[in-house]
């Protein structure tokens, strides 16, 4: 569904609109926002489970159906198009921008009208760059023995596709989401709490248990011990939304490289007993301070004890 | 009209909340939460700076939030300096009077923490 999706894309990039530098602009941004969106689609859809924990945007992204239009691609529709399919990975920010494209491709829509119909028709006969095909087909302008130059939209956009289809990491930088996979917690008695996937869940994020278990039990102010099927017991009764925020602030604390917002990071003990994160896609370095367990006061039956 | 991998990004700009070199000396008020049994817990504020009379400012607090609270001294706490502590989970009315200029010590916003869930 989605190949058939981005064909059309491509399609009604190529449906020759007559280019002044603006428009054909706007042409590029408005292709490459589907794409975004496209890509985002594709990444929604390889990792399925939407109650994941999304930690670039810290609220439930909105979901936003993308349409897909059916039948006329022509260039009247094209505007509309590019508004439904908002790239769901993108920030309120984006919409308003959008709408004004909206607003400046209608003010375009008039002035061609003004111009008249001659001047539309005359237009796609003039333009020699008319550049159709199927990209994934190889046909038309695509095809293997073309010797007639491709624009550079079509380029650009089948570079975007591409890479959206090969490597979907590159595609997307800063705004992929990074995901983990939410705590899962059991009650054990009334008073001990078990986190069961935290092994998983360190896996994912690259840190030993060690570390994160420090975290925990420090942030929570509570101890604890693991089972033998390597889950965690904590002390107290936490619910799996409180464990998530404190994953929350872990992970920016600990995981995330602070120059590029990338998660792709190392935890070692540099040479006095620092840690130090390694960012393994912008090679910043940076010092994170060591895990210390506030005051903590003393609860129930101890201190009793010490009073009495 | 952005193009989204074109967006300049300072790598040399001072990271925004970079607790690193900059700010070493600096000592960080946190603000804690306990669990205690059932669904009650504690509040613990460590590191209030010493210029504040923190009796006073127990007082205060103790009046404003409805709930007990104690001192405990430096000797009890093993090192970690005078913490005051309160009932109940009253860490986002303690640090809205932290940072209020006028009613409260109107502290900076960055040098609290919040630790729990």
């Amino acid at each position: 569904m989605i190949a058939s999706h981005e064909d059309k894309e491509t399609a009604m990039s190529h449906t020759a609109r007559t280019p002044p530098l603006s428009a054909a602009l706007e042409a590029f941004t408005d292709t490459h926002q589907e794409h975004d969106a496209s890509a985002a689609e594709g990444a929604a859809a390889h990792s399925v489970p939407s109650d994941e924990l999304d930690l670039t945007l810290m609220k439930k992204k909105k979901k936003k159906a993308v349409k897909i239009d059916d039948g006329e691609a022509a260039g009247d529709d094209e505007a509309p198009a590019g508004e439904d399919a908002i790239d769901l990975s993108m920030k309120k920010k984006k919409k308003k921008k959008v709408v004004k494209d909206d607003d400046d491709f209608a003010k375009k829509l008039e002035a061609l009208n003004i111009e008249g119909k001659d001047g539309e028709e005359a237009a796609p006969a003039a333009d020699e760059n008319v550049q159709d095909g199927d990209m994934e087909k190889g046909t038309g302008i695509w095809q293997h023995d073309e010797t007639k130059a491709i624009n550079y939209e079509p380029l650009l956009s089948r570079f975007f596709t591409l890479l959206s289809q090969k490597n979907p990491d590159h595609a997307s930088t800063g705004t992929r989401s990074y995901k983990i996979p939410p705590p899962q917690c059991l009650r054990e008695g009334n008073k001990k709490t078990i986190f069961a996937n935290l092994p998983e869940i360190c896996k994912r994020m690259k840190r030993s248990e060690e570390h994160v278990t420090a975290y925990l039990f420090a942030e929570l102010g509570t101890s604890g011990s693991t089972d033998g099927a390597r889950r965690l017991v904590i002390k107290g009764r936490f619910q799996q939304k409180q464990i998530e925020n404190v994953l929350r602030t872990y992970i920016i604390e600990y995981v995330t490289c602070k120059t590029c917002r990338s998660p792709n990071t190392e935890l070692s003990k540099g040479e006095n007993r620092l840690y130090f994160i390694t960012c393994n896609s912008c090679g910043s370095r940076r010092s994170v301070q060591a895990i210390k367990t506030g005051f903590s006061a003393q609860v129930g039956k101890r201190r009793k004890m010490k009073t009495g | 009209m952005s193009i989204e991998n074109l967006k300049t990004y300072d790598p040399f700009a001072e990271a925004d909340d970079d607790s690193g070199q900059t700010k070493q000396t600096q000592e960080y008020i946190h603000i804690r939460i306990q669990q205690r049994n059932g669904r009650k817990t504690l509040t613990t504020v460590q590191g209030i700076p010493s210029k504040f009379d923190h009796k006073k400012i127990l007082k205060v607090v103790k009046k404003i939030f409805a709930c007990n609270g104690t001192i405990i001294s430096d000797t009890e706490s093993k090192g970690m300096g005078e913490v005051i502590q309160l009932q109940g989970d009253q860490r986002l009315k303690i640090k809205e009077f932290l940072t209020n200029k006028d009613e409260g010590l109107g502290l900076d916003d960055k040098t609290i923490k919040v630790h729990g869930f």
